[in-house]
C-alpha cells in the first residue's frame, strides 16, 4: 500500500511524515516521529494512556488516524515543559507522588491541562469525571485528584 | 534432634507422621534429615518448600541455624505478586 | 539481622517524604518504557494465537506468510529447546504451543517482518488446522466426573488418590480438632463462595526488544519484574549459556505480580536468532487478556463456629483454585492465609490447585489470599451479625499475636494485627454516621511478604556522592526508599544518591520484584551496602590519621575520631576522603548480597461504607479507610500509594473485574471496556492510617506493604452491600445483574 505525505505541526513545529493509511496517529507519533511520551496501553480508546490534543481539542491518539493529522496542531506530553521548567501539573505531580509507575501519567497530564484550560475551578467531581477516560492502575486515583486540584488552586491564585 | 512440623497434606508421604525427628543444625540439615528418613518426601521438598523457624519463615536459604529446641515447620515455598 | 544493628528512632531522613528521583523523567515522557525502545534494523513481530479453547495441532502452514514481501523468519515451537522439564516445560508449553492448543489466546506461531503492520498481515496468511477437543473452564466443573483430561499425569504425589487428574496439588493443613471446635460453638455458619479469574489489569502491556545471533549471545531489553528471572528462563527456553544473554529491565508501567514470568520474550528472542535482526514484540491489549496471567477463580466452601461473647472454636476452609492450562494455582496460600488473623485451637483447611482450559495464572498481589479473605471474613461478619457483636471488637478478641500459633503451624513473632485493629475503631470513619441506605464493611487480610536473593552495590564518586545499583525493578517508587536509606547511613543529602536498576551483567542474582520484598530485602541490602562503604571510608580515615581503624567511627556524612582516647583530629567529610580514593586504596565500593531471611508478616485492617443503588443494583463506595502496619515506613507518601493502590485493585475485584468465557470457552471481555477496572469517577479518596510494629527482621523494622492492602477490599465490600441492603453476596463480582438478582430473591422472600 502506497504511503500519505501528511503535512502538520506538533507541539508548535513544522512536522512531515509518510503514513500507511492503517497507522494511527498514535503510531506515527511513537514509531515514526521517535514521540514515546504518549503510551499505548489498549489500541481502542479505553485507557487514556495515549491522550494528545488535536487542534487544542483532547483525543486518544490511538482513534485518530496518522492521516487525520493533515493541517492540525498536534500537542504532546513533550511539548508540556518550557524548556528545563516544568509545567505546574508536572512539578505537582512529582511533589504529591501522584504516579507510581508513571505509565498512565503523560496521558492524564495531557488530559488535566486540557481540563483546566476549560475549567480553571473544576469540583473533585468534575476532575474525577474528566479523567474518567485514562486509566490508572497503581494510585486509586486519590494523590493524582488531590495534585490536580492543588494545581488548578496554584494556577488561579498565580494568574 | 530437631522436631520438624509437617503440614498435613505430607503425612501420605511420611508414613503417616505429622511430626519428624532429624539431627540437624541448619534448614539444609533439616531437608536433608527428612528426605533421608522418608524418601517419599523428596519430590515435595525438591519442588520447593520454606522452612519456619520459631516463627520466622525461611523460604530458601539452607544455612540458617537451628537449635535443638527451635519451633520448626515445614512450608511450601513462598512467593508472591 | 544481630539487634545491634536495628535502628528504630532519631532517622534524619527516613521517613521523610522527597521528590522521587525518576520523577522529571515520569512526567515528562522521556522514562523509557518497553515499548519505547528501537534499534537499527530492527524487526516487527506478531504472534498467531489458537481461537479455541482446547484443540489439536494438526498442521501448520507458514509458506504464505514467508512468502509476503518484509517477511523475514517464522518461529514455531520446533524452535525452541527440547528436552524440559518441570516448570521450564511448563512455561514453554505456555508460551508457545506444542501438539495441542490449551486455551483461547495460546501461542502457536510467530512472524517477523520490517513494519508491524506487515508482520500483522503475516500472521493472518499463517495457516493452522485445528483438530477440535472438548473443553473446560469452570473449577468446579475442571474436577468433576467425567470432565475432559486437560493433561495425563500432570498431578504431583501430594495429590490423594481417587480425584480427577485436572486436580494437580492438594495442601492440607491445620491443628486442633475442629469437630470438637464447632460442637462447643454457639452458632456455626457454613457457606459456599466463588470468586472469578481477575487480571492485574497493569496499563502496560508486555513489550521486549531482543537481540540474539547464532553464537548464542544476546540482549534483551523488556519491562518485567525481574529480569535475572527472565534471564534464567529464557536462557533455557532457548537453550542458551544463561550468562550469554544480557537483560535490561525496561521502566515498567504496573506489574502487580503479572510481569513474573515470561510470555513473548521468549518468542522475539527465537525470532531474532531466525532472522539476525534484532526484533520487537508488542502486546496487543487484548492478548494482555487473553495470554497472559490472571487470577485464579476459586470454589470455596469456609465454616467457623463462634460462641455468644465472639469467641471463635473452630474454622475450616475448602479452596478450590483454577490456575489455567498448568500447575501452579496458590492454593496453600489460599489455605494458610485464610485464617491467618485469628488465634484458633481448631483450625482445617484444604487446598486444590485445578487446571482447566484457560491461561496459566501468574501472581496477583498477594496472590491467593484475597480471595480466601473474602470467604472468612464474610462468614465472620454474618456470624456477628447473627449473634449482636461489634465487628471489631469481635475481631480483636479473636486476633492473631506475638506468640499465637498461626492457623499455618509457627508461632507469630511481632506483627501488627491488634494494632491496626485499634487503630480502625479509634479513626473517626468508624464512628461516623451513615446516610440512610449506606452500609459499612470490616474486613482483616494477611500476607507473608518475602525476602529472596539479593544484591546490592554502591560506588562513592570522587566529589562525595554515591550511585547505587540495585536489581529489583521500580514499579511504585523505590528509588524514592533506596536513596532516603542509603543517605540515612552515609549521613549526606538525599540528592546526592543516584539510583539505578542495573542489567544482569552489573549485579549478582536478584530475585523479582514480588512478595513485598523490594523495599524490605533491597532496602537492607542497600543499608548493609552503605555501612560496607562507610567502613572503607572509616579505614582510610584511620590511615590518614594513624590511628586503627575502630578507633574511627562516620557521624553525620565525617569520619571522626570514636572517642577521647582516639586522638584529637578534626571531622574528615566524606568527598574530602573521595577525592584522594584513588590514590589512598582505590575506588569505595559498598556491596552487600545475601538471601534475607527476616520478612515479617503484614496485617491490615479496612473500613468501607458502600451504597447499593436498589433499581440498578450498582455499588457505590462512598468512604474508605486502609489500616495497615508497615513496620517503618521509610518513604510515607509512597506507602500510602500502595494502601490506596491495592484498596482500589480490590474495589475492582469485588465490584466489577472478571474473565468471562462462553460456552465455547473463549474469553469474551478482553478489551477494558468490558472487563471494567476501577476509573477515577468510581472511587472516593483513600484515606490511609500507617502502622508502625518494627519487623525484627530489617534494620529500620520495614516490612513489605504492597500485597497485604488488596486482601481486606473483597470481604470489606461484601459486609458493606449486606448492612446497606440487606443481602449476602457469595460470588464475585457483585455485579449490578448479581445484586439485583438477589434483590429479587429478598423481595421474593
Amino acid at each position: 500500500m502506497s504511503k500519505m505525505h501528511i503535512t502538520t505541526t506538533v507541539n508548535g513545529d513544522d512536522v512531515e511524515f509518510l503514513c500507511d493509511p492503517r497507522e494511527t496517529l498514535l503510531d506515527v507519533l511513537r514509531d515514526r516521529l521517535g514521540l514515546t511520551g504518549a503510551k499505548e496501553g489498549c489500541g481502542t480508546g479505553d485507557c487514556g494512556a495515549c491522550s494528545v490534543t488535536l487542534d487544542g481539542r483532547l483525543v486518544c491518539s490511538c482513534l485518530v488516524l496518522g492521516a487525520e493529522a493533515e493541517g492540525k496542531r498536534i500537542g504532546t506530553i513533550e511539548g508540556m515543559a518550557k524548556g528545563e521548567d516544568l509545567h505546574p501539573l508536572q512539578k505537582k505531580f512529582i511533589e504529591h507522588a501522584a504516579l507510581q509507575c508513571g505509565i498512565c501519567t503523560p496521558g492524564i497530564l495531557v488530559a488535566t491541562e486540557a481540563l483546566l484550560k476549560k475549567n480553571p475551578d473544576p469540583s473533585e467531581t468534575e476532575v474525577r469525571y474528566w479523567l474518567a477516560g485514562n486509566l490508572c492502575r497503581c494510585t486509586g486515583y486519590d494523590k493524582i485528584i488531590r495534585a490536580v486540584l492543588e494545581t488548578a488552586a496554584d494556577m488561579r491564585e498565580a494568574s | 534432634m530437631v522436631e520438624v512440623n509437617l503440614w498435613s497434606g505430607l503425612r501420605a508421604l511420611a508414613d503417616g507422621k505429622d511430626k519428624v525427628e532429624v539431627e540437624a543444625t541448619t534448614v539444609g540439615e533439616v531437608l536433608d534429615g527428612l528426605v533421608k528418613a522418608h524418601p517419599g518426601l523428596k519430590d515435595a521438598i525438591d519442588a520447593g518448600v520454606s522452612v519456619a523457624v520459631d516463627g520466622r519463615v525461611i523460604a530458601s536459604s539452607l544455612t540458617e541455624p537451628i537449635r535443638p529446641d527451635s519451633e520448626v515447620f515445614l512450608m511450601q515455598r513462598l512467593k508472591g505478586g | 539481622m544481630a539487634l545491634d544493628s536495628l535502628k528504630s528512632e532519631g532517622f534524619k531522613q527516613v521517613g521523610t517524604r522527597p521528590d522521587r528521583p525518576d520523577g522529571f523523567d515520569k512526567v515528562t515522557g522521556r522514562a523509557k518504557f518497553g515499548a519505547d525502545a528501537t534499534a537499527p534494523g530492527m524487526l516487527h513481530a506478531a504472534i498467531v494465537r489458537s481461537p479455541h479453547a482446547h484443540a489439536r495441532i494438526t498442521r501448520i502452514d507458514t509458506s504464505k506468510a514467508e512468502a509476503l514481501t518484509g517477511v523475514k523468519g517464522v518461529v514455531t515451537r520446533a524452535d525452541f529447546a527440547t528436552g524440559l522439564k518441570g516448570e521450564n516445560w511448563n512455561i514453554l508449553e505456555n508460551v508457545m504451543a506444542g501438539d495441542t492448543a490449551l486455551y483461547d489466546g495460546h501461542a502457536v506461531a510467530a512472524v517477523a517482518a520490517t513494519s508491524p503492520l506487515i508482520a500483522r498481515d503475516a500472521a493472518k496468511l499463517i495457516e493452522v488446522e485445528y483438530e477440535i477437543l472438548p473443553h473446560v473452564t469452570d473449577v468446579d466443573e475442571a474436577m468433576a466426573e467425567g470432565a475432559p483430561v486437560i493433561r495425563e499425569g500432570a498431578a504431583d504425589k501430594s495429590v490423594p488418590p481417587g480425584l480427577h487428574p485436572n486436580v494437580v496439588r492438594y495442601h492440607e493443613s491445620g491443628h486442633g480438632d475442629v469437630d470438637k471446635g464447632f460442637a462447643e460453638a454457639d452458632l456455626v455458619i457454613e457457606d459456599h463462595f466463588r470468586t472469578e479469574a481477575t487480571h492485574q489489569g497493569y496499563i502496560e502491556p508486555h513489550a521486549c526488544l531482543a537481540t540474539l545471533g547464532g553464537d548464542g549471545k544476546g540482549e534483551l531489553w523488556c519491562c518485567t519484574q525481574g529480569h535475572w528471572n527472565v534471564q534464567k528462563i529464557c536462557s533455557a527456553l532457548l537453550g542458551l549459556e544463561t550468562s550469554q544473554l544480557r537483560v535490561t529491565a525496561s521502566e515498567i508501567g504496573g506489574g502487580f505480580g503479572g510481569k513474573t514470568t515470561v510470555f513473548i520474550e521468549p518468542v522475539a528472542l527465537a525470532l531474532s536468532r531466525k532472522t539476525n535482526k534484532p526484533v520487537k514484540l508488542v502486546m496487543s491489549r487484548s492478548e494482555v487478556f487473553r495470554a497472559t496471567g490472571p487470577t485464579s477463580s476459586t470454589s470455596m466452601d469456609v465454616k467457623i463456629g463462634m460462641k455468644k461473647d465472639g469467641t471463635i472454636t473452630a474454622a475450616q476452609g475448602v479452596f478450590r483454585l483454577q490456575g489455567g492450562a498448568f500447575p501452579g494455582a496458590p492454593c496453600e496460600f489460599t489455605a494458610m492465609c485464610a485464617f491467618a488473623p485469628y488465634a484458633l485451637k481448631n483450625v482445617h483447611q484444604v487446598g486444590y490447585d485445578v487446571i482447566a482450559n484457560r491461561p496459566k495464572q501468574a501472581a496477583y498481589r498477594a496472590p491467593g489470599s484475597p480471595m480466601a479473605a473474602f470467604a472468612v471474613e464474610s462468614v465472620i461478619d454474618e456470624l456477628c451479625g447473627q449473634l449482636g457483636l461489634d465487628p471489631i471488637e469481635t475481631r480483636l478478641k479473636n486476633a492473631s499475636k506475638r506468640g499465637t500459633k498461626a492457623s499455618f503451624g509457627p508461632t507469630f513473632d511481632q506483627i501488627g494485627l491488634v494494632e491496626t485493629l485499634e487503630a480502625a475503631k479509634a479513626h473517626p470513619h468508624y464512628s461516623a454516621p451513615l446516610k440512610p441506605g449506606q452500609g459499612r464493611g470490616i474486613s482483616c487480610g494477611f500476607w507473608f511478604n518475602h525476602g529472596g536473593e539479593t544484591a546490592v552495590s554502591l560506588a562513592l564518586s570522587e566529589d562525595g556522592t554515591a550511585q547505587l545499583a540495585v536489581g529489583t525493578p521500580d514499579i511504585g517508587g523505590s528509588r524514592a526508599s533506596m536513596a532516603l536509606m542509603a543517605a540515612e547511613e552515609l549521613g549526606i543529602p538525599y540528592e546526592n544518591i543516584r539510583v539505578t536498576i542495573a542489567d544482569t551483567a552489573t549485579l549478582g542474582y536478584n530475585e523479582v520484584s514480588h512478595g513485598s520484598r523490594v523495599t524490605y530485602a533491597s532496602g537492607l541490602a542497600t543499608i548493609e551496602a552503605a555501612r560496607d562503604a562507610v567502613k572503607k571510608l572509616c579505614a582510610r580515615a584511620a590511615a590518614k590519621w594513624g590511628i586503627p581503624e575502630d578507633a574511627v567511627k562516620w557521624e553525620n556524612g565525617c569520619a571522626v575520631p570514636s572517642g577521647p582516647n582516639a586522638g584529637d583530629f578534626d571531622p574528615l567529610p566524606i568527598d574530602q576522603i573521595t577525592k584522594r580514593m584513588g590514590a589512598t586504596g582505590g575506588p569505595i565500593v559498598g556491596h552487600f548480597e545475601a538471601t534475607p531471611e527476616g520478612a515479617g508478616v503484614s496485617f491490615a485492617t479496612h473500613i468501607v461504607d458502600a451504597e447499593v443503588d436498589p433499581e440498578t443494583g450498582k455499588t457505590s463506595v462512598v468512604r474508605y479507610t486502609v489500616v495497615q502496619d508497615a513496620g517503618k515506613a521509610i518513604h510515607p507518601t509512597y506507602v500510602e500509594g500502595q494502601f490506596q493502590g491495592g484498596a482500589a485493585q480490590g474495589i475492582g475485584w469485588a465490584l466489577n473485574e472478571e474473565y468471562i468465557y462462553g460456552e465455547d470457552g473463549r474469553l469474551q471481555n478482553a478489551v477494558f471496556l468490558d472487563y471494567r477496572i476501577p476509573v477515577a469517577s468510581d472511587l472516593p479518596m483513600i484515606d490511609t492510617v500507617i502502622v508502625e510494629v518494627p519487623n525484627p527482621g530489617h534494620p529500620y523494622g520495614v516490612r513489605g506493604v504492597g500485597e497485604t492492602s488488596i486482601c481486606p477490599p473483597l470481604a470489606a465490600i461484601a459486609n458493606a452491600v449486606s448492612a446497606a441492603a440487606g443481602v449476602r453476596l457469595h460470588e464475585l463480582p457483585m455485579s449490578p445483574p448479581r445484586i439485583l438478582t438477589a434483590l429479587e430473591k429478598q423481595r421474593d422472600g
